[in-house]
Protein backbone atom coordinates (compact mmCIF):
# COMPACT_ATOMS: atom_id res chain seq x y z
CA UNK A 1 0.00 0.00 0.00
CA UNK A 2 2.63 2.12 0.96
CA UNK A 3 5.25 2.06 -1.59
CA UNK A 4 1.63 2.80 -3.92
CA UNK A 5 1.85 6.15 -2.41
CA UNK A 6 5.55 6.37 -2.48
CA UNK A 7 5.33 6.20 -6.67
CA UNK A 8 6.51 8.75 -8.11
CA UNK A 9 6.01 10.18 -11.68
CA UNK A 10 8.01 8.12 -13.26
CA UNK A 11 6.32 5.12 -11.85
CA UNK A 12 2.67 6.15 -13.30
CA UNK A 13 3.13 3.97 -16.07
CA UNK A 14 3.32 0.82 -13.75
CA UNK A 15 0.03 0.06 -13.74
CA UNK A 16 -1.96 -3.51 -12.79
CA UNK A 17 -0.27 -6.75 -14.02
CA UNK A 18 2.98 -4.75 -14.91
CA UNK A 19 6.53 -5.26 -13.61
CA UNK A 20 8.59 -2.09 -13.47
CA UNK A 21 11.96 -2.68 -12.37
CA UNK A 22 14.08 0.43 -11.29
CA UNK A 23 17.93 0.42 -11.21
CA UNK A 24 17.57 -3.49 -10.51
CA UNK A 25 21.50 -4.32 -9.60
CA UNK A 26 22.37 -8.11 -8.30
CA UNK A 27 26.00 -9.75 -6.93
CA UNK A 28 26.35 -13.42 -6.39
CA UNK A 29 28.80 -12.83 -3.90
CA UNK A 30 31.25 -10.30 -5.75
CA UNK A 31 30.12 -11.46 -9.02
CA UNK A 32 28.23 -8.52 -10.62
CA UNK A 33 25.51 -10.54 -12.67
CA UNK A 34 22.76 -8.09 -13.06
CA UNK A 35 23.96 -3.90 -13.75
CA UNK A 36 21.41 -1.21 -13.51
CA UNK A 37 18.73 -3.03 -14.87
CA UNK A 38 15.77 -0.35 -15.44
CA UNK A 39 12.56 -1.18 -18.05
CA UNK A 40 8.91 -1.43 -17.17
CA UNK A 41 7.52 -4.62 -18.98
CA UNK A 42 3.97 -4.25 -20.70
CA UNK A 43 1.29 -5.97 -19.69
CA UNK A 44 -1.33 -8.45 -21.22
CA UNK A 45 1.34 -8.88 -24.04
CA UNK A 46 4.37 -11.54 -24.19
CA UNK A 47 7.78 -10.19 -23.33
CA UNK A 48 10.70 -12.39 -24.07
CA UNK A 49 14.08 -12.04 -22.87
CA UNK A 50 16.99 -13.21 -25.43
CA UNK A 51 20.62 -13.40 -24.87
CA UNK A 52 23.49 -15.06 -24.84
CA UNK A 53 23.92 -18.11 -21.76
CA UNK A 54 25.50 -16.97 -18.58
CA UNK A 55 23.97 -12.69 -19.27
CA UNK A 56 21.60 -12.99 -16.43
CA UNK A 57 18.08 -14.06 -17.36
CA UNK A 58 17.49 -16.43 -15.29
CA UNK A 59 18.80 -14.29 -12.80
CA UNK A 60 16.32 -11.31 -13.77
CA UNK A 61 13.12 -13.96 -13.75
CA UNK A 62 14.18 -15.13 -10.42
CA UNK A 63 13.96 -11.26 -9.04
CA UNK A 64 10.29 -11.32 -10.14
CA UNK A 65 9.09 -13.59 -7.61
CA UNK A 66 11.87 -13.44 -5.42
CA UNK A 67 13.60 -17.05 -5.28
CA UNK A 68 16.45 -15.00 -6.01
CA UNK A 69 16.19 -14.98 -1.87
CA UNK A 70 17.44 -18.88 -1.65
CA UNK A 71 20.55 -18.46 -3.29
CA UNK A 72 23.59 -18.04 -0.23
CA UNK A 73 25.38 -14.75 -0.33
CA UNK A 74 23.06 -12.42 -2.59
CA UNK A 75 22.86 -8.91 -2.72
CA UNK A 76 19.93 -6.88 -4.76
CA UNK A 77 19.61 -3.63 -4.80
CA UNK A 78 17.26 -1.44 -6.58
CA UNK A 79 13.29 -1.64 -7.07
CA UNK A 80 10.96 -3.88 -8.48
CA UNK A 81 7.49 -2.81 -8.78
CA UNK A 82 4.98 -5.37 -9.35
CA UNK A 83 1.55 -3.96 -9.55
CA UNK A 84 3.33 -0.77 -7.66
CA UNK A 85 3.97 -2.65 -4.98
CA UNK A 86 7.83 -2.77 -4.37
CA UNK A 87 8.33 -6.75 -3.71
CA UNK A 88 11.89 -6.20 -2.29
CA UNK A 89 10.21 -4.05 0.58
CA UNK A 90 11.16 -5.14 4.34
CA UNK A 91 7.36 -5.36 4.58
CA UNK A 92 6.58 -6.99 1.28
CA UNK A 93 5.27 -10.80 2.00
CA UNK A 94 6.66 -12.97 -0.28
CA UNK A 95 4.46 -15.86 -0.78
CA UNK A 96 1.79 -12.99 -1.90
CA UNK A 97 4.08 -12.06 -4.04
CA UNK A 98 4.59 -15.54 -5.60
CA UNK A 99 0.98 -16.18 -5.44
CA UNK A 100 0.57 -13.31 -8.19
CA UNK A 101 2.91 -15.02 -10.96
CA UNK A 102 3.14 -18.54 -12.20
CA UNK A 103 6.37 -20.05 -13.14
CA UNK A 104 7.50 -22.38 -15.78
CA UNK A 105 10.96 -23.58 -15.62
CA UNK A 106 13.22 -25.26 -17.96
CA UNK A 107 12.43 -28.41 -17.41
CA UNK A 108 9.00 -29.38 -15.96
CA UNK A 109 9.26 -30.62 -12.07
CA UNK A 110 5.75 -31.78 -10.99
CA UNK A 111 5.69 -32.82 -7.31
CA UNK A 112 5.74 -35.83 -5.76
CA UNK A 113 2.14 -36.47 -5.71
CA UNK A 114 -1.14 -37.29 -8.09
CA UNK A 115 -2.22 -34.73 -11.01
CA UNK A 116 -5.03 -33.90 -9.25
CA UNK A 117 -3.33 -32.89 -6.11
CA UNK A 118 -0.35 -30.86 -8.05
CA UNK A 119 -2.99 -28.76 -9.73
CA UNK A 120 -4.74 -27.98 -5.95
CA UNK A 121 -1.95 -27.54 -3.86
CA UNK A 122 -1.72 -24.10 -4.63
CA UNK A 123 -5.46 -23.60 -4.16
CA UNK A 124 -5.44 -25.20 -0.85
CA UNK A 125 -2.30 -23.58 0.48
CA UNK A 126 -4.41 -20.03 -0.23
CA UNK A 127 -7.48 -21.48 1.48
CA UNK A 128 -9.72 -23.43 -0.54
CA UNK A 129 -11.29 -26.22 1.11
CA UNK A 130 -14.09 -27.80 -0.40
CA UNK A 131 -13.90 -30.56 -1.98
CA UNK A 132 -15.97 -29.61 -4.92
CA UNK A 133 -14.62 -26.15 -5.18
CA UNK A 134 -11.37 -27.78 -5.39
CA UNK A 135 -12.45 -30.51 -7.95
CA UNK A 136 -13.66 -27.69 -10.02
CA UNK A 137 -10.57 -25.88 -10.32
CA UNK A 138 -8.63 -28.29 -11.14
CA UNK A 139 -10.71 -29.50 -14.27
CA UNK A 140 -11.05 -26.15 -15.03
CA UNK A 141 -7.32 -25.24 -15.07
CA UNK A 142 -6.10 -28.39 -17.04
CA UNK A 143 -8.75 -27.69 -19.72
CA UNK A 144 -7.17 -24.37 -19.80
CA UNK A 145 -3.60 -25.88 -20.24
CA UNK A 146 -5.15 -28.41 -22.69
CA UNK A 147 -4.43 -31.61 -20.68
CA UNK A 148 -8.03 -32.44 -19.47
CA UNK A 149 -8.79 -34.76 -22.16
CA UNK A 150 -5.34 -36.84 -21.64
CA UNK A 151 -5.62 -37.23 -18.02
CA UNK A 152 -9.28 -36.96 -16.87
CA UNK A 153 -9.69 -40.79 -16.48
CA UNK A 154 -5.86 -40.70 -14.10
CA UNK A 155 -6.05 -37.91 -12.04
CA UNK A 156 -5.18 -40.21 -8.80
CA UNK A 157 -2.17 -41.35 -11.10
CA UNK A 158 1.29 -39.80 -10.08
CA UNK A 159 1.98 -36.88 -12.40
CA UNK A 160 5.50 -38.01 -13.12
CA UNK A 161 3.96 -40.81 -15.19
CA UNK A 162 3.41 -38.31 -17.24
CA UNK A 163 5.06 -37.61 -20.64
CA UNK A 164 7.25 -34.45 -20.09
CA UNK A 165 5.42 -32.26 -22.35
CA UNK A 166 2.26 -33.34 -20.56
CA UNK A 167 4.05 -32.57 -17.52
CA UNK A 168 5.25 -29.21 -18.89
CA UNK A 169 1.36 -28.45 -19.26
CA UNK A 170 0.55 -29.48 -16.05
CA UNK A 171 2.90 -26.97 -14.30
CA UNK A 172 1.34 -24.55 -16.11
CA UNK A 173 -1.99 -25.74 -15.32
CA UNK A 174 -0.80 -25.58 -11.55
CA UNK A 175 0.56 -22.02 -12.31
CA UNK A 176 -2.31 -20.91 -13.24
CA UNK A 177 -4.66 -22.39 -10.42
CA UNK A 178 -3.39 -19.52 -8.08
CA UNK A 179 -4.77 -17.01 -10.50
CA UNK A 180 -1.62 -15.07 -11.40
CA UNK A 181 -1.49 -12.01 -12.98
CA UNK A 182 1.86 -12.77 -14.71
CA UNK A 183 3.61 -16.26 -15.77
CA UNK A 184 6.79 -16.26 -15.46
CA UNK A 185 8.90 -19.18 -18.43
CA UNK A 186 12.09 -19.18 -18.00
CA UNK A 187 13.23 -21.35 -21.33
CA UNK A 188 9.88 -23.39 -20.49
CA UNK A 189 10.47 -25.47 -24.30
CA UNK A 190 13.81 -26.38 -24.07
CA UNK A 191 13.45 -29.82 -22.83
CA UNK A 192 9.94 -30.03 -25.08
CA UNK A 193 10.00 -31.90 -28.53
CA UNK A 194 8.19 -30.02 -31.10
CA UNK A 195 4.67 -30.78 -30.65
CA UNK A 196 4.89 -30.10 -27.02
CA UNK A 197 6.70 -26.83 -27.29
CA UNK A 198 4.25 -25.81 -30.04
CA UNK A 199 1.51 -26.10 -27.72
CA UNK A 200 3.00 -24.52 -25.34
CA UNK A 201 3.83 -21.62 -27.56
CA UNK A 202 0.04 -21.59 -28.93
CA UNK A 203 -1.08 -21.34 -25.14
CA UNK A 204 1.13 -18.41 -24.09
CA UNK A 205 -0.48 -16.68 -27.48
CA UNK A 206 -3.93 -17.15 -26.20
CA UNK A 207 -3.02 -16.43 -22.51
CA UNK A 208 -1.63 -13.07 -23.01
CA UNK A 209 -5.08 -11.51 -23.38
CA UNK A 210 -5.60 -12.31 -19.56
CA UNK A 211 -1.87 -12.09 -18.18
CA UNK A 212 1.61 -10.53 -18.44
CA UNK A 213 3.66 -13.14 -20.07
CA UNK A 214 7.47 -12.82 -19.86
CA UNK A 215 9.59 -15.54 -21.39
CA UNK A 216 13.13 -16.13 -21.14
CA UNK A 217 14.32 -18.04 -24.95
CA UNK A 218 17.63 -18.81 -26.82
CA UNK A 219 15.30 -19.31 -29.70
CA UNK A 220 15.49 -16.56 -31.63
CA UNK A 221 13.34 -18.06 -33.99
CA UNK A 222 10.76 -18.69 -30.63
CA UNK A 223 11.07 -15.15 -30.05
CA UNK A 224 9.86 -13.92 -33.44
CA UNK A 225 6.68 -16.13 -33.38
CA UNK A 226 5.44 -15.51 -29.58
CA UNK A 227 6.87 -11.91 -28.16
CA UNK A 228 5.59 -8.31 -28.70
CA UNK A 229 8.29 -7.28 -27.01
CA UNK A 230 11.84 -8.16 -26.34
CA UNK A 231 14.65 -7.42 -24.02
CA UNK A 232 18.11 -8.08 -25.02
CA UNK A 233 20.52 -8.90 -22.12
CA UNK A 234 24.35 -8.86 -22.78
CA UNK A 235 26.97 -9.87 -19.17
CA UNK A 236 24.10 -8.75 -17.20
CA UNK A 237 22.89 -5.71 -18.65
CA UNK A 238 19.83 -4.76 -21.38
CA UNK A 239 21.82 -4.11 -24.43
CA UNK A 240 18.29 -2.97 -25.69
CA UNK A 241 14.29 -3.38 -25.97
CA UNK A 242 11.38 -2.49 -27.75
CA UNK A 243 8.56 -3.81 -29.42
CA UNK A 244 9.88 -7.20 -30.97
CA UNK A 245 9.28 -6.34 -34.34
CA UNK A 246 12.03 -3.51 -34.42
CA UNK A 247 14.36 -5.06 -32.46
CA UNK A 248 14.58 -8.20 -34.90
CA UNK A 249 14.39 -6.12 -37.65
CA UNK A 250 16.14 -3.01 -37.25
CA UNK A 251 18.69 -3.47 -34.29
CA UNK A 252 20.14 -0.14 -33.62
CA UNK A 253 22.96 -1.25 -30.90
CA UNK A 254 26.01 -3.40 -32.93
CA UNK A 255 25.55 -6.10 -29.99
CA UNK A 256 22.25 -6.87 -30.76
CA UNK A 257 23.17 -6.82 -34.59
CA UNK A 258 25.39 -9.41 -33.94
CA UNK A 259 23.09 -11.58 -32.13
CA UNK A 260 20.16 -11.24 -34.06
CA UNK A 261 22.40 -12.27 -37.03
CA UNK A 262 23.77 -14.92 -35.18
CA UNK A 263 27.60 -14.04 -34.43
CA UNK A 264 27.54 -14.18 -30.97
CA UNK A 265 24.97 -16.86 -29.23
CA UNK B 1 43.78 -48.21 -27.39
CA UNK B 2 42.19 -50.66 -30.50
CA UNK B 3 38.26 -50.97 -29.76
CA UNK B 4 38.91 -54.74 -29.25
CA UNK B 5 41.24 -54.30 -26.44
CA UNK B 6 38.50 -52.10 -25.15
CA UNK B 7 35.93 -54.52 -25.72
CA UNK B 8 38.04 -57.52 -24.14
CA UNK B 9 39.03 -54.83 -20.42
CA UNK B 10 35.28 -54.13 -20.67
CA UNK B 11 34.08 -58.09 -20.32
CA UNK B 12 36.81 -58.36 -17.58
CA UNK B 13 35.76 -55.60 -15.79
CA UNK B 14 32.37 -57.47 -15.83
CA UNK B 15 33.16 -60.43 -14.91
CA UNK B 16 35.65 -59.42 -12.31
CA UNK B 17 32.90 -57.36 -10.53
CA UNK B 18 30.35 -60.34 -10.59
CA UNK B 19 32.55 -62.36 -9.23
CA UNK B 20 33.16 -60.06 -6.01
CA UNK B 21 29.01 -59.96 -5.95
CA UNK B 22 28.47 -63.37 -5.63
CA UNK B 23 31.63 -63.71 -3.21
CA UNK B 24 29.57 -61.77 -1.16
CA UNK B 25 26.62 -63.26 -1.09
CA UNK B 26 28.92 -66.91 -0.39
CA UNK B 27 30.60 -65.33 2.40
CA UNK B 28 27.05 -64.32 3.68
CA UNK B 29 25.91 -67.97 3.40
CA UNK B 30 29.02 -69.37 5.02
CA UNK B 31 29.15 -67.19 7.70
CA UNK B 32 25.01 -68.46 8.30
CA UNK B 33 26.00 -72.26 7.40
CA UNK B 34 29.39 -71.91 9.90
CA UNK B 35 26.95 -70.58 12.89
CA UNK B 36 24.35 -72.88 12.41
CA UNK B 37 26.88 -75.98 12.30
CA UNK B 38 28.22 -74.75 15.81
CA UNK B 39 24.76 -74.36 17.09
CA UNK B 40 23.73 -78.23 15.99
CA UNK B 41 24.20 -79.62 18.73
CA UNK B 42 22.36 -77.29 21.08
CA UNK B 43 18.99 -78.42 19.04
CA UNK B 44 19.48 -82.47 19.81
CA UNK B 45 18.91 -81.60 23.35
CA UNK B 46 16.77 -78.66 23.54
CA UNK B 47 13.77 -77.83 21.51
CA UNK B 48 13.30 -74.44 19.66
CA UNK B 49 10.51 -72.87 21.47
CA UNK B 50 12.79 -73.73 24.65
CA UNK B 51 15.60 -72.01 22.85
CA UNK B 52 14.13 -68.68 21.74
CA UNK B 53 10.53 -68.51 23.73
CA UNK B 54 12.03 -69.16 27.40
CA UNK B 55 13.97 -66.03 29.34
CA UNK B 56 15.43 -68.90 31.85
CA UNK B 57 19.13 -69.15 30.90
CA UNK B 58 20.96 -71.26 33.14
CA UNK B 59 23.70 -72.60 31.50
CA UNK B 60 25.21 -75.13 33.85
CA UNK B 61 21.52 -76.45 33.82
CA UNK B 62 21.58 -76.96 30.43
CA UNK B 63 18.57 -73.87 29.95
CA UNK B 64 19.67 -71.58 27.39
CA UNK B 65 16.11 -69.48 26.95
CA UNK B 66 17.55 -66.71 25.03
CA UNK B 67 14.36 -64.32 25.04
CA UNK B 68 15.60 -61.82 27.33
CA UNK B 69 18.94 -61.03 24.99
CA UNK B 70 16.27 -61.13 22.16
CA UNK B 71 13.82 -58.36 23.39
CA UNK B 72 17.09 -56.44 24.94
CA UNK B 73 18.20 -56.32 21.38
CA UNK B 74 14.81 -54.59 20.25
CA UNK B 75 14.52 -52.41 23.32
CA UNK B 76 17.58 -51.07 22.79
CA UNK B 77 17.49 -50.35 18.92
CA UNK B 78 14.20 -49.22 19.26
CA UNK B 79 15.15 -46.81 21.80
CA UNK B 80 17.48 -45.66 20.01
CA UNK B 81 15.86 -45.29 16.60
CA UNK B 82 13.52 -43.67 18.07
CA UNK B 83 15.70 -40.72 19.78
CA UNK B 84 18.25 -40.69 16.28
CA UNK B 85 15.39 -40.45 13.63
CA UNK B 86 13.57 -37.24 14.57
CA UNK B 87 16.28 -35.68 15.96
CA UNK B 88 18.90 -36.52 12.68
CA UNK B 89 15.78 -35.57 10.34
CA UNK B 90 15.52 -31.71 12.35
CA UNK B 91 19.62 -31.57 11.94
CA UNK B 92 19.72 -32.69 8.16
CA UNK B 93 16.78 -30.75 7.01
CA UNK B 94 18.45 -27.67 8.86
CA UNK B 95 21.69 -27.81 7.25
CA UNK B 96 20.32 -28.74 4.38
CA UNK B 97 17.46 -26.14 3.64
CA UNK B 98 18.13 -23.37 6.34
CA UNK B 99 22.09 -23.39 7.37
CA UNK B 100 24.16 -21.20 5.13
CA UNK B 101 27.37 -22.43 3.61
CA UNK B 102 29.46 -21.18 6.55
CA UNK B 103 27.68 -22.98 9.44
CA UNK B 104 27.79 -26.12 7.05
CA UNK B 105 31.66 -25.33 6.54
CA UNK B 106 31.92 -25.47 10.11
CA UNK B 107 29.45 -28.68 11.00
CA UNK B 108 30.47 -30.88 8.18
CA UNK B 109 33.67 -31.83 9.60
CA UNK B 110 32.81 -31.98 13.02
CA UNK B 111 30.14 -34.83 12.11
CA UNK B 112 32.91 -36.23 10.19
CA UNK B 113 34.71 -36.87 13.35
CA UNK B 114 32.33 -37.87 15.25
CA UNK B 115 31.48 -40.72 12.52
CA UNK B 116 35.24 -41.58 13.54
CA UNK B 117 35.76 -41.96 17.41
CA UNK B 118 35.96 -45.60 18.71
CA UNK B 119 33.01 -47.15 20.14
CA UNK B 120 35.06 -47.27 23.12
CA UNK B 121 35.10 -43.54 24.12
CA UNK B 122 31.49 -43.50 23.81
CA UNK B 123 31.18 -46.07 26.21
CA UNK B 124 33.34 -44.18 28.45
CA UNK B 125 31.38 -40.99 27.69
CA UNK B 126 28.21 -43.13 28.36
CA UNK B 127 29.57 -44.51 31.83
CA UNK B 128 30.30 -41.05 33.32
CA UNK B 129 27.49 -38.73 31.72
CA UNK B 130 24.84 -40.55 30.39
CA UNK B 131 24.75 -42.87 33.04
CA UNK B 132 24.35 -40.34 35.91
CA UNK B 133 21.88 -38.89 33.73
CA UNK B 134 19.71 -41.45 33.84
CA UNK B 135 20.11 -42.44 37.50
CA UNK B 136 19.63 -38.64 39.20
CA UNK B 137 17.63 -37.13 36.81
CA UNK B 138 15.35 -39.02 34.35
CA UNK B 139 14.85 -42.07 36.54
CA UNK B 140 13.47 -39.95 39.27
CA UNK B 141 11.31 -37.37 36.73
CA UNK B 142 9.30 -41.35 35.96
CA UNK B 143 9.25 -42.05 39.98
CA UNK B 144 11.56 -44.87 39.19
CA UNK B 145 15.33 -45.98 41.14
CA UNK B 146 17.77 -46.83 38.40
CA UNK B 147 21.08 -47.46 38.63
CA UNK B 148 21.32 -45.70 35.61
CA UNK B 149 23.23 -48.57 33.95
CA UNK B 150 19.92 -49.02 31.95
CA UNK B 151 18.07 -49.45 28.06
CA UNK B 152 17.86 -45.93 27.95
CA UNK B 153 21.63 -45.07 28.27
CA UNK B 154 22.43 -47.68 25.71
CA UNK B 155 19.90 -46.18 23.69
CA UNK B 156 21.20 -42.41 24.15
CA UNK B 157 24.93 -43.58 23.72
CA UNK B 158 24.06 -45.61 20.66
CA UNK B 159 21.57 -43.00 19.11
CA UNK B 160 24.86 -40.70 19.23
CA UNK B 161 26.88 -43.50 17.37
CA UNK B 162 24.26 -43.63 14.08
CA UNK B 163 24.31 -39.96 14.09
CA UNK B 164 26.65 -39.65 11.69
CA UNK B 165 26.39 -41.81 9.69
CA UNK B 166 22.54 -41.35 9.27
CA UNK B 167 23.14 -37.55 8.72
CA UNK B 168 25.58 -37.77 6.69
CA UNK B 169 23.24 -40.44 4.34
CA UNK B 170 19.96 -37.98 4.84
CA UNK B 171 22.55 -35.21 3.02
CA UNK B 172 23.34 -36.90 0.09
CA UNK B 173 19.45 -38.11 -0.31
CA UNK B 174 18.23 -34.45 0.24
CA UNK B 175 21.08 -33.06 -2.56
CA UNK B 176 19.01 -35.56 -5.05
CA UNK B 177 16.00 -33.37 -5.03
CA UNK B 178 16.53 -30.57 -7.68
CA UNK B 179 16.87 -27.39 -6.67
CA UNK B 180 14.04 -26.32 -9.11
CA UNK B 181 11.82 -28.92 -7.62
CA UNK B 182 11.85 -26.50 -4.35
CA UNK B 183 11.06 -23.71 -6.45
CA UNK B 184 8.04 -24.94 -8.07
CA UNK B 185 6.34 -25.21 -4.77
CA UNK B 186 7.93 -21.77 -3.44
CA UNK B 187 6.58 -20.52 -6.68
CA UNK B 188 3.36 -21.85 -6.01
CA UNK B 189 2.79 -19.35 -2.60
CA UNK B 190 4.19 -22.78 -0.17
CA UNK B 191 6.92 -21.19 2.62
CA UNK B 192 9.70 -23.10 3.25
CA UNK B 193 8.13 -25.42 5.95
CA UNK B 194 5.53 -26.68 3.94
CA UNK B 195 7.72 -26.84 0.76
CA UNK B 196 9.57 -29.16 3.28
CA UNK B 197 7.14 -30.99 4.26
CA UNK B 198 4.96 -31.36 1.40
CA UNK B 199 7.33 -32.11 -1.43
CA UNK B 200 10.75 -32.57 0.02
CA UNK B 201 10.68 -35.03 2.41
CA UNK B 202 7.60 -36.61 -0.08
CA UNK B 203 10.50 -36.77 -2.54
CA UNK B 204 13.03 -37.84 -0.56
CA UNK B 205 10.83 -40.15 1.39
CA UNK B 206 12.84 -43.64 0.10
CA UNK B 207 16.16 -42.52 1.02
CA UNK B 208 15.13 -41.45 4.25
CA UNK B 209 14.00 -44.88 4.67
CA UNK B 210 17.29 -46.09 3.25
CA UNK B 211 18.92 -44.00 5.96
CA UNK B 212 17.48 -45.38 8.92
CA UNK B 213 17.57 -48.36 7.62
CA UNK B 214 21.42 -48.03 7.85
CA UNK B 215 21.42 -46.77 11.20
CA UNK B 216 19.45 -49.56 12.81
CA UNK B 217 21.35 -51.82 11.20
CA UNK B 218 24.37 -50.32 12.52
CA UNK B 219 22.18 -50.12 15.98
CA UNK B 220 21.68 -53.42 16.14
CA UNK B 221 25.25 -55.10 15.57
CA UNK B 222 26.97 -52.33 18.11
CA UNK B 223 28.24 -54.18 20.75
CA UNK B 224 31.60 -52.35 23.12
CA UNK B 225 29.42 -49.17 23.80
CA UNK B 226 26.28 -50.62 24.40
CA UNK B 227 27.76 -53.29 26.70
CA UNK B 228 29.24 -50.66 28.85
CA UNK B 229 26.35 -48.94 29.85
CA UNK B 230 23.25 -50.91 29.41
CA UNK B 231 23.90 -52.96 32.60
CA UNK B 232 23.68 -56.87 31.22
CA UNK B 233 21.30 -58.47 33.56
CA UNK B 234 19.70 -61.27 32.83
CA UNK B 235 15.93 -60.33 32.62
CA UNK B 236 13.08 -59.33 30.99
CA UNK B 237 13.42 -55.80 30.54
CA UNK B 238 9.62 -54.35 30.85
CA UNK B 239 10.87 -50.71 30.57
CA UNK B 240 14.19 -48.38 29.15
CA UNK B 241 14.71 -47.73 32.63
CA UNK B 242 15.45 -51.46 33.53
CA UNK B 243 18.94 -52.88 32.74
CA UNK B 244 19.06 -54.88 29.56
CA UNK B 245 21.90 -57.53 28.00
CA UNK B 246 21.17 -56.97 24.22
CA UNK B 247 22.92 -60.07 21.93
CA UNK B 248 26.02 -58.40 20.61
CA UNK B 249 26.93 -57.96 24.76
CA UNK B 250 25.98 -61.17 25.39
CA UNK B 251 28.10 -62.04 23.48
CA UNK B 252 31.00 -60.91 23.54
CA UNK B 253 30.96 -60.79 27.31
CA UNK B 254 30.87 -64.38 27.38
CA UNK B 255 32.16 -65.78 24.81
CA UNK B 256 35.59 -67.61 25.57
CA UNK B 257 34.65 -68.16 29.11
CA UNK B 258 33.25 -71.10 30.63
CA UNK B 259 33.02 -72.82 27.45
CA UNK B 260 33.37 -76.26 29.78
CA UNK B 261 30.07 -76.04 30.51
CA UNK B 262 28.40 -78.41 27.98
CA UNK B 263 26.55 -76.93 25.31
CA UNK B 264 27.45 -73.50 26.38
CA UNK B 265 29.41 -72.33 23.13
CA UNK B 266 26.66 -73.86 21.12
CA UNK B 267 24.43 -71.74 22.83
CA UNK B 268 26.50 -68.20 22.10
CA UNK B 269 26.50 -69.26 18.82
CA UNK B 270 23.16 -69.81 18.48
CA UNK B 271 23.06 -66.32 19.96
CA UNK B 272 25.00 -65.13 16.78
CA UNK B 273 23.07 -66.74 14.24
CA UNK B 274 19.74 -65.29 16.00
CA UNK B 275 21.54 -62.22 15.55
CA UNK B 276 22.77 -62.51 12.00
CA UNK B 277 19.20 -63.37 10.95
CA UNK B 278 17.78 -60.71 12.92
CA UNK B 279 19.85 -58.10 11.09
CA UNK B 280 19.43 -59.71 7.30
CA UNK B 281 15.57 -60.06 8.10
CA UNK B 282 15.65 -56.69 8.52
CA UNK B 283 17.28 -55.42 5.82
CA UNK B 284 14.71 -57.85 3.57
CA UNK B 285 11.57 -55.88 5.03
CA UNK B 286 13.24 -52.80 4.63
CA UNK B 287 14.08 -53.63 0.96
CA UNK B 288 10.74 -54.61 0.60
CA UNK B 289 8.90 -51.60 2.03
CA UNK B 290 11.94 -49.25 -0.31
CA UNK B 291 10.39 -51.09 -3.38
CA UNK B 292 6.87 -50.33 -2.31
CA UNK B 293 7.21 -46.82 -1.81
CA UNK B 294 9.44 -46.08 -5.00
CA UNK B 295 6.89 -47.32 -7.15
CA UNK B 296 4.23 -45.62 -5.27
CA UNK B 297 6.01 -41.96 -6.37
CA UNK B 298 7.69 -42.83 -9.50
N1 LIG C 1 23.73 -19.38 -7.65
C1 LIG C 1 24.70 -18.70 -8.29
N2 LIG C 1 25.85 -18.41 -7.65
C2 LIG C 1 26.83 -17.72 -8.27
N3 LIG C 1 26.77 -17.26 -9.52
C3 LIG C 1 25.65 -17.51 -10.22
C4 LIG C 1 24.56 -18.25 -9.65
N4 LIG C 1 23.58 -18.33 -10.58
C5 LIG C 1 24.05 -17.71 -11.68
N5 LIG C 1 25.28 -17.20 -11.48
C6 LIG C 1 26.09 -16.43 -12.44
O1 LIG C 1 25.36 -15.30 -12.84
C7 LIG C 1 25.43 -15.13 -14.23
C8 LIG C 1 24.05 -15.10 -14.84
O2 LIG C 1 23.47 -16.39 -14.73
P1 LIG C 1 22.03 -16.71 -15.27
O3 LIG C 1 21.10 -15.68 -14.78
O4 LIG C 1 21.72 -18.12 -14.89
O5 LIG C 1 22.22 -16.60 -16.84
P2 LIG C 1 21.31 -17.09 -18.04
O6 LIG C 1 20.00 -17.55 -17.47
O7 LIG C 1 21.19 -15.92 -18.92
O8 LIG C 1 22.05 -18.19 -18.71
C9 LIG C 1 26.28 -16.24 -14.78
O9 LIG C 1 27.55 -15.75 -15.02
C10 LIG C 1 26.31 -17.26 -13.68
O10 LIG C 1 27.55 -17.91 -13.63
MG1 LIG D 1 19.11 -19.50 -17.61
Amino acid sequence: MTAKLKMSQSDAACAEGSICINNLNVYYGDRHALKNININLPTRSITAIIGPSGCGKTTLLKCFNRLIDSVDDITVTGQVLVDGDDIFAPEAEVTDIRKRMGLLSQRPYPLPMSIYENVAFGPKLHGVKEKSKLNEIVEHYLKEASLWDEVKDRLNTPASRLSIGQQQRLCLARGLAVEPDIILGDEPTSALDPISSHHIEQKFLELKKEYTIVVVTHILRQARRIADYLIFMYMGEIVEHGPAKEILENPKEKRTQEYVKGIIS
Amino acid sequence: MSSQGRILKDKIAHKVMLAFVWLTIILLLVIALGLFIKAWPLFKTVSISDLLFSTTWVPYEGKFGMLSFIISTFWVTGVATVIAVPLCLLCAIYLSEYANKKVIAWVSPLIDILAGIPSVIFGIWGVIVIVPFVRDILAPMFGVSSTGYSILAGGIVLSIMVFPIVIYVLLEVFKTVPEDLRNAALSLGANKWIMIRKVLLRKAGPGIISAIVLGFSRALGETLAVLMVVGNVVDLPSNPLEAGYPLPAMIANNYGELLSIPMYDSALMLCALVLFVIVVFFNIIARIILRRIEKKIS
